[in-house]
């Protein structure tokens, strides 16, 4: 495996950028946004939050200064991956009356190709749980399907550990593990900026010669190793371990922890907005005001909606503790039934994102009937 | 760029997203607020569906709804019956012969016809209920001889609400099944049973043994029956029903049908009452 890792400077970095946008691609990667990081388009390395990291609490998210000038020296942000391959908004048809025919033709095709940069191990786990979601059964969506074949993923192993990040009780991080093109771990930037660099697939491997790179020593081989561990060993959060979560949940849907979380859940939606697996979308069908021509559109929903679950005669899950028992346990028990693993990858972003710091991990402990300190 | 559709039925490479085009043929008023649609392809495609199954019907401009197919099967038109109950539902009751409609399905997972071969059948409808029943019904007319006794207990609010009331005379007569039909309300002039459809089933006599249940309708109506069934020696597994959750997409993508694990568009909406018992139980699942 050593003889895989391999050592790139910060300017064969920016030669990857270079090389990936010479070749058609939209490069997308952490930025500075307005007090967060964000993933947007970049050019150049210097667009990476250089120097920043950020303090992450339940309900509570802050840029400060970091101690060096890292690339990456910060955990996940509001902004999933999701937004590029499972858009927030996108038509999926529209018709069309000629005379006395009606046309309908399909919107859905794009030939955009990707790289994302930075991708985390948690986001890299989400993008798989997606995977098997929208593209797994008999039924494929296409749209993500194609977005998805035509990204290259260049992960980064994380360097620090969010206030709220849990991942490796999920068992999907802080190490990334597939799948990936490229997977980076960002050295302390001392005299040399380095990053330790793994190639995942062919297309990976070819990048790596395109840009050039050296054999990694065993020194750094070992700091990049140590630098996962010690984020592993600093996670601010965790699951309860020794706990049959999905079980757990099933076996106490009338427990009185769901009328308690309800009195502090606003039912706002974010959790399930900045979470990297939600999946659930409703369909809006509009026309011109003529009625000659319309369109049927498709967002991002939220099970936190009363909308949500409405049938003729009123919607099912009309309380919020319904609502969120139906986020939960959909998240941390029913989704292994359904696709066969659990629907968390322990990102946090659901506790640091929520308006009033309502904490997924809390939550099971209450229900499990630990301590909640 | 070329135009795709954004979800395909992976088996077949065909379009799930994206309703085909269908005309109106007829409209008929079935009861104050159920009209009942005979739908045309605009060009002949195949479509075979299982008794118990749905589409998706979308009125162009206003929406699109989950409509169980009310059948009879093989016979070239789609045959939807619709209460009017909502924007999308209003606007389908609406649409005249020759009117477009759009058309998505077949989806889901139907009645236990093959099952339920051999065995007899007791059939619970409640009110609409009876629409995705119908197809089971005429399923087993065409071989009556495979099934035993076969009974249809059906539940209406008042003796105008009840459909297919022609249909049902002929199933009783040529059919040999044993119907009998209660309402909530009814005048002087009504000589049938009055009160819920559970009441009924004291004229099931029947062996739990070799019989297979058949429920659609309110799921507070079905939660009674399945009871009263099971009270009465039949097993959960051998209750089937019919579930109605909000659908969008019908194809396990939109998130909207869940109750607990189940997916009520891709793994539904015919159930077992041994999966759906639990389920139903637990106030807003």
């Amino acid at each position: 495996m050593n003889a895989d890792k391999r050592v790139i400077t910060d300017e064969q970095l920016q030669k990857l950028i270079d090389v990936l946008i010479g070749a058609g691609r939209r490069v997308l990667g952490p930025v500075r946004g307005d007090g967060v990081v964000v993933y947007e388009d970049i050019q150049s390395v210097n667009d990476f939050p250089v120097g920043l990291t950020d303090e992450q609490t339940p309900g509570g998210y802050r840029l400060v200064e970091a101690a060096d000038q890292s690339y990456f020296g910060f955990s996940v942000g509001p902004h999933v991956w999701k937004k590029f391959l499972h858009p927030s908004q996108i038509e999926l048809w529209r018709a069309r009356r000629e005379g006395e025919n009606l046309i309908i033709e399909a919107s859905g095709g794009n030939n955009e190709t990707y790289a994302f940069i930075g991708v985390r191990a948690c986001e890299l786990a989400a993008i798989s749980k997606q995977d098997r979601v929208l593209t797994g059964g008999d039924y494929v969506d296409t749209h993500y399907q194609t977005r998805r074949e035509n990204t290259l993923l260049i992960a980064v192993n994380c360097g620090k550990a969010g206030g709220c990040c849990f991942c490796a009780s999920m068992g999907t991080g802080p190490e990334v593990r597939g799948p990936f093109d490229l997977a980076l771990t960002e050295l302390s930037p001392a005299d040399e900026h380095l990053f330790v660099v793994e190639a995942g697939s062919p297309a990976g491997q070819e990048l790596l010669l395109e840009i050039g790179s050296r054999p990694a020593t065993e020194h750094e081989i070992e700091t990049a190793k140590s630098i996962v561990e010690r984020t592993a060993l600093t996670m601010g959060r965790s699951m309860p371990p020794d706990v049959d979560v999905p079980r757990l949940l099933a076996d106490n849907l009338l427990h009185p922890r769901w009328q308690e979380v309800a009195e502090r859940c606003l039912s706002c939606a974010n959790c399930t907005l900045v979470c990297p697996t939600c999946f659930c979308t409703t369909v809006e069908d509009i026309s011109d005001l003529a009625g000659e021509s319309f369109a049927r559109e498709r967002r991002w929903d939220s099970c936190f909606t009363m909308d949500f679950s409405y049938l003729h005669g009123g919607g099912v899950r009309n309380t919020v503790a319904s609502r969120y028992r139906q986020w939960m346990t959909h998240k941390l028990s029913t989704w292994i039934e359904q696709f066969g693993s659990s629907g968390c990858v322990g990102c946090g972003r659901c506790i640091t994102w929520c308006p009033v710091g309502i904490d997924i991990t809390q939550e099971v402990q209450a229900i499990a009937g630990a301590q909640t300190g | 760029m070329s135009l795709k559709p954004t979800a395909i039925d992976a088996r077949s490479g065909a379009p799930a997203d994206v309703p085909k085009l269908c005309y109106v043929r007829k409209r008929r008023h079935d009861a104050p607020d159920a009209w009942t649609l005979e739908i045309e392809f605009a060009e002949s495609v195949p479509f075979s569906y299982t008794p118990g199954q749905f589409n998706m019907l979308t009125a162009f401009g206003v929406g699109e709804s989950a409509i169980s197919i009310s059948g009879p099967p093989g016979q070239g038109r789609l045959i939807h019956t619709i209460r009017d109950v909502g924007p999308v539902s209003h606007a389908l009751t609406r649409l005249a012969p020759n009117d477009p409609v759009g058309v998505r399905g077949p989806f889901g997972v139907g009645w236990p016809m093959a099952t339920a071969e051999g065995q007899d059948v007791v059939i619970v409808a409640g009110g609409l209920g009876l629409a995705p029943l119908r197809p089971a019904i005429y399923h087993i007319l065409s071989r009556r001889e495979h099934f035993g006794d076969v009974w249809l207990l059906y539940g209406a609010r008042r003796p105008e609400d009840i459909l297919y009331r022609s249909e049902i005379e002929e199933w009783r007569k040529k059919g040999h099944i044993d119907v009998n039909i209660t309402v909530d309300h009814a005048g002087m002039d009504w000589p049938g049973h009055v009160g819920v459809v559970t009441g009924l089933l004291s004229h099931v006599n029947m062996d739990v043994s070799r019989t297979i249940a058949m429920l659609c309708g309110p799921e507070v109506m079905m939660r009674f029956v399945a009871a009263s069934l099971t009270e009465k020696g039949l097993g959960v597994g051998r209750i089937f029903l019919s579930m109605e959750r909000n659908m969008k997409c019908a194809i396990g993508h939109c998130g909207h049908c869940q109750l607990g694990p189940a997916f009520i568009c891709r793994d539904g909406p015919v159930f077992t009452f041994e999966r759906m018992g639990p389920l139903m139980s637990v106030k807003e699942l």
